[in-house]
């Protein structure tokens, strides 16, 4: 399933690429893609497994930035 | 003054323009990133403090912070037009609940619903015009200012605006499954398609910022321990690295370029799905064409009658109602031109023979019409005609009756669409059609600026001659392919570069296209070739405009010749001017 999200606070572009490195690194995300020009998460993920990745996911942008805020 | 207490005010302003630099370094740091740009500016301007250049670690600080000011001013500039540009998303849509019309959200409303439309509203979802007549602006969603005219029956598309009229429309479509709905889904997820120079960039920017630190590190104590070097001089041109040491610039600039590109042509109804499909178009230099329907508008016209001892209107009379049960373009081309009511009940015994042709009685006499092997099957003598076209040849009874030329129409602008192509330097233009040689060579005729066209070919034929073009193209070249979408699906893969022209219509031809093209329009080609290759000089203009500058300030404060102020400079305001570049690849004329 390939799902995107709108995120709130990514307010420069080194931020998305971070971001973006850091959610590549959860198991089981086949793609992901932070798009700085629209705040967009792009990602991609086994059905079965997207909410448990997700929940993952929210709280990976929480730790690094606790500004950014991923709309679910 | 006492040097304390020059020291104190100095600290106090420092902190007082830095204190958030320093809190959001310090978290970084908790988290194990040491390249953050607000520790390496920490790290800069306090080493200045140290080796005693007050001035120069205030004045960085502040150039910085005016800087990020400035910077997140023209990003948040450059967000807003192009989520300006792609404004087509419906707000609510009227409903009718007991007796009156009530504003709901276009989410909430099921397929079938019946919806009302004012003059000036947006409409909210795809569906058919049930009630009411007007004219509606579809500017948003293909770039065309000529208004459209709907009336009862007419599909409407969710995105344009209606201008006059009051319309009761039935919805055809949840509102996800809406054509604005769909062409955001497509733009926004362009972005994370990316383009080789983009993913460069990003490998770039991971590399660029330890290699200028350790550089860095190096300049401060090799000179000072092996060569005799001044420390506090050797330290300052180190400090001056760290600062030019953030890629910002082409991290920011390079994706909005590509973003503004593609936001751009969405604009103009030009739905590209990622920066790697806009590199690949700037890139193609032969491009192919599907003839019926992209290249000719794809509606069959009659356009000669030849009768063999009957008269014209008897023939068209009779070959008519014999087609009339049939739903093949040739069909309806004929019952345009009869232009009379089709009184079927005067036909039986309708046949098709497949590929061939039919057969049916009319007014009880047998009627044949087909190819000219269908009146090869009936033993049949015919003539040929030398008008090009398809030839519907029709026996009554048995006996030749004479045919009847039906061709299709060359689109207005394709002979200009192809001649900007050649200029924009494309060197092989071809044509690929199933239709017969005759047809093919007479279209050819008219676009001259066609390097080559094939005939008579089968699906998977345009595949094999894609494929050929492609193993011919020169190294680093690309080829397109341009179809309606229509049983071409297969093509649209094959290429580098798959062009579906004619709108949302065709889902599997808008999965399988990289491009998409709203309009029917031939020059919408180049015009996607035009943005392109712009967006592509901005991109590359913004790479080696950001490289050079830091590349040369670095190598002038290696030297001794630059200062920290310089390098500031060097920093954020190139990274100002790259994002201001990148705009430029939003406007198209």
């Amino acid at each position: 399933m390939r799902k995107s999200f709108k995120v709130n606070g990514i307010d420069c572009a080194n931020c998305a690429a971070k971001l973006e490195r850091n959610l590549a690194k959860i198991k089981g995300v086949e793609s992901v893609a932070v798009v700085f020009a629209t705040s967009k998460l792009i990602i991609e993920a086994p059905d079965d497994k997207f909410d448990a990745i997700m929940d993952e996911a929210v709280a990976v942008a929480k730790k690094l930035e606790p500004d950014w805020e991923i709309v679910r | 003054m006492n040097p304390y207490v020059k020291l104190a005010i100095v600290l106090i302003i420092y902190l007082a323009l830095g204190w958030k630099i320093i809190l959001t370094a310090l978290r970084n740091i908790k988290n194990g990133d040491f390249f953050d740009e607000n520790f390496l500016m920490v790290v800069a301007t306090v080493g200045a403090l140290c080796i005693g250049e007050y001035e120069e670690a205030i004045l960085v600080l502040l150039l910085y912070r005016i800087g990020e000011f400035l910077q997140d001013k023209a990003v948040d500039k450059s967000r807003k037009s192009i989520s300006d540009l792609m404004d087509i998303r419906p707000d609510y849509a009227n409903v009718e609940k007991d007796g009156q019309w009530v504003q709901v959200d276009p989410d909430e409303v099921a397929v079938g619903t019946v919806i009302l439309v004012k003059p000036g509203e947006r409409v909210p979802l795809d569906g058919t015009v049930l009630e009411g007549s007007s004219r509606l602006d579809t500017a948003a969603l293909t770039g065309e200012s000529l208004p459209v005219n709907v009336s009862e029956g007419s599909e409407v598309q969710s995105g344009t605006i209606n201008l006059d009229g009051m319309l009761k429309i039935q919805t055809t479509a949840v509102s996800e499954e809406s054509t604005a709905a769909r062409i955001l889904d497509l733009v926004e997820n362009a972005a994370a398609s990316r383009a080789n120079s983009e993913k460069f960039i990003t490998k770039f920017a991971r590399w660029y910022t330890p290699i200028v630190c350790g550089l860095a590190l190096l300049l401060a104590v090799i000179p000072p321990l092996f060569f005799h070097g001044v420390w506090s001089d050797w330290i300052y041109r180190a400090l001056s690295f760290l600062v030019v040491s953030c890629p910002c610039a082409l991290v920011i600039s390079i994706p909005l370029g590509f973003f503004g590109g593609i936001g751009g042509a969405s604009a103009k109804g030009i739905l590209i799905k990622g920066g790697n499909y806009l590199e690949a178009l700037s890139k193609a230099d032969t491009m192919a064409f599907d003839k019926t329907g992209t290249l000719t508008r794809g509606v069959f016209k009659v356009i000669a009658v030849h009768p063999e001892g009957i008269s014209e209107a008897q023939l068209l009379e009779y070959a008519t109602l014999a087609e009339s049960f049939s739903n093949h373009p040739i069909a309806r081309s004929l019952a345009d031109e009869y232009g009379k009511r089709v009184d079927k009940s005067r036909v039986k015994d309708s046949k098709e023979i497949l590929g061939q042709g039919i057969s049916a009685v009319v007014d009880g006499r047998l009627v044949s019409c087909g190819s000219h092997k269908y009146m090869h099957t009936l033993d049949l003598h015919h003539d040929d005609c030398h008008i090009p076209g398809t030839n519907v040849h029709v026996a009554i009874d048995g006996v030749y009756a004479g045919h009847i030329v039906i061709s299709d129409q060359i689109k207005e602008d394709a002979p200009a669409a192809l001649a900007e192509l050649k200029e924009l330097g494309l060197k092989r233009l071809v044509m690929l059609t199933g239709d017969k040689e005759g047809v093919a060579a007479d279209v050819a005729k008219t676009l001259t600026d066609l390097t080559e066209y094939h005939a008579e070919l089968l699906p998977q034929d345009k595949v094999e001659i894609t494929k050929k073009l492609m193993a011919e193209a020169e190294p680093g070249r690309k080829v397109a392919f341009v179809g309606d979408g229509i049983n071409d699906a297969p093509v649209l893969v094959a290429a580098d570069l798959g062009i579906a022209m004619g709108g949302m219509g065709s889902a599997a031809a808008v999965e399988a296209a990289d491009i998409v093209l709203m309009n029917d329009k031939p020059s919408d080609i180049s015009l996607a070739v035009r943005i392109a290759r712009k967006t592509m000089r901005i991109v590359k203009q913004n790479i080696w405009f950001s490289i050079g500058v830091k590349v040369v300030v670095l190598i002038l404060s290696a030297l001794g010749y630059s200062n920290m102020i310089l390098a500031s400079f060097a920093d954020t305001g190139v990274c100002l001017l790259a994002i201001l570049n990148s705009m430029r690849a939003l406007r198209i004329k």
